[in-house]
């Protein structure tokens, strides 16, 4: 089995263990992962505030690459680039003067056609019925499963699970022998791209996050986001200082957790680049 | 007395967003999870964009509001009306900057979003050590997360050197194709 596949600079820098848990399970599950040559950034949030026609010029020339290069599908495992690339193609594919002026500006052709999958979706797709036989050591945590703004909104576009109450890492967590729990920030926001310029809201953000997760009976907290993943994580301390008193729950990619599951390492998965030490 | 020129009229001639819609439930200020922060939350600003007035169309522009908002789309997600307001947020940027009315609160967040795209421009990708220097370059916080490096570089986290495009002049005449480019810089 072959997929395209948009890294993007997250999994290439900070988030480079999401990256290496996605392809250590890819590899496990024989599904193999084709880079998209040549790919560029997607402008998340900043090109996304400063200016449309950029927002949507640099993701599309993503898709124009992954066209060209004979994809039909690609799995896009951070949020932030899969929402971007989703939203650029809807937007695309309904106002024919803006497709105009974006293909001039990017100066490829572009067709609009290619498929592009979450890590969720994909391994939904692709490697759910695979998993089971593969278990090796029951992931037998509770946890909380967070998915953050991206992957679930705006609903109308991206049409992933439910809005308020997703249930779709909930169910691979069940399938691995965990136990997702209930809780109340699902999809609350964390900053996302706040991060350096306000640490301030994010902190406080990511505290009412982790609090009502620990509260709640989580051992560790499960993200499919690189941005969720370090305000969490990386903004742990920053995080510690707004509550009253510090929590060290660690936050997992969904990825790690199935790694751990079918027995892959601490390295292959990338678990000790942590800043809140993984201890489960 | 009629504002041709209202910021709620240009909005829905470019965007076909109507601010006449919000029959101010309150609903988007409820679970927007910055509405303590922000000196309008969006149920306000809906407010004076509705009223038209020059007064009330520049408190919105001079607002921290329009740019602590995270897009995060909670607030169009549970409009009865669906008002679109994250992408009100972006057209409310658009015209905060280019009428010079950008509250001095949002220097950081800009400097940024600037920062951020000077990289991508010239590389095709974002190198998030060179995004570091530049920011703190542009505003002089220069410690700011410094005590994150030593950990960083020990996880492997941080890189010496971009990865780029193999011809790193196709992002930068994409940049200078796109119309309004301006806003880039
Ligand atoms: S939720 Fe919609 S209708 Fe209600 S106040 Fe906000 S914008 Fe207006
Ligand atoms: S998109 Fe902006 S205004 Fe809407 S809920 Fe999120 S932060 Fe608040």
């Amino acid at each position: 089995m072959k997929i395209g596949f948009y890294p993007g600079c997250s999994l290439k820098g900070t988030s480079r263990e999401y990256n290496e848990s996605v392809q250590a399970i890819c590899k496990a599950l024989d599904v193999e992962l084709v880079t998209i040559k040549d790919w560029n950034c997607c402008g998340a949030t900043a090109a996304h505030s400063m200016n449309r026609a950029l927002s949507l010029a640099l993701p599309a020339r993503v898709l124009a690459l992954a066209e060209q290069q004979g994809m039909d599908e690609i799995v896009v495992p951070c949020a932030s680039c899969y929402n971007r690339l989703s939203v650029t193609q809807y937007e695309l594919a309904n106002d024919e003067n803006l497709k105009k002026e974006v293909v001039d500006a990017m100066g490829l052709p572009y067709e609009g056609k290619v498929r592009i999958l979450n890590v969720i979706q994909m391994i939904e797709k692709y490697l759910l019925d695979v998993i089971p036989a593969k278990v090796t050591s029951k992931f037998e945590h509770a946890v909380a499963c967070y998915y953050g703004c991206l992957l679930v909104r705006p609903h109308k576009i991206l049409n992933f699970d439910r809005v308020e109450d997703p249930q779709s890492m909930d169910r691979i967590i069940s399938l691995i022998g965990g136990t997702p729990i209930d809780w109340g920030f699902k999809t609350e926001c964390c900053g996302a791209g706040l991060s350096v310029s306000r640490t301030d809201l994010v902190a406080k953000l990511s505290a009412n996050i982790v609090k009502d997760a620990a509260d709640r009976g989580a051992k560790a907290i499960i993200v499919a986001c690189p941005m969720c993943h370090s305000n969490l994580d990386m903004r742990r301390p920053d995080i510690n200082e707004v509550l009253d008193s510090p929590i060290d729950i660690p936050v997992l990619y969904i990825t790690q957790a199935i790694g751990l599951a079918i027995g892959l390492s601490v390295e292959e998965l990338g678990l000790q680049r942590h800043f809140v030490k993984v201890n489960l | 007395m009629e504002n041709k020129d209202s910021i709620s009229r240009r909005l829905k001639a470019a965007t076909g967003i109507d601010t006449a819609l919000c029959y101010q439930c309150g609903k988007c200020s409820a679970g927007c999870v910055l509405a303590d922060d922000m000196d309008f939350p969006p149920s306000y600003i809906l407010r004076l964009l509705q009223t038209e007035t020059p007064d009330s169309d520049r408190a919105v522009l001079t607002s921290n509001a329009i740019w602590i908002c995270l897009n995060c789309e909670n607030c169009i997600g549970r409009c009865p009306k669906e008002v679109d307001i994250p992408s009100m947020m972006d057209f409310l940027r658009a015209e905060s900057r280019k009428a010079g009315l950008v509250s001095p609160k949002a220097k950081t967040v800009i400097a940024f979003h600037k920062s951020f795209l000077e990289q991508v421009r010239d590389t095709g990708r974002l190198y998030e050590v060179g995004l570091e220097m530049a920011y703190k370059l542009r505003t002089f916080r220069i410690f700011q997360d410094v005590k994150l490096v030593p950990s960083m570089l020990a996880k492997g986290k941080l890189h010496f050197l971009p990865e780029k495009l193999s011809d790193t002049s196709v992002m930068k005449n994409l940049f200078q194709r796109i119309s309004g480019k301006e806003d880039t810089k």
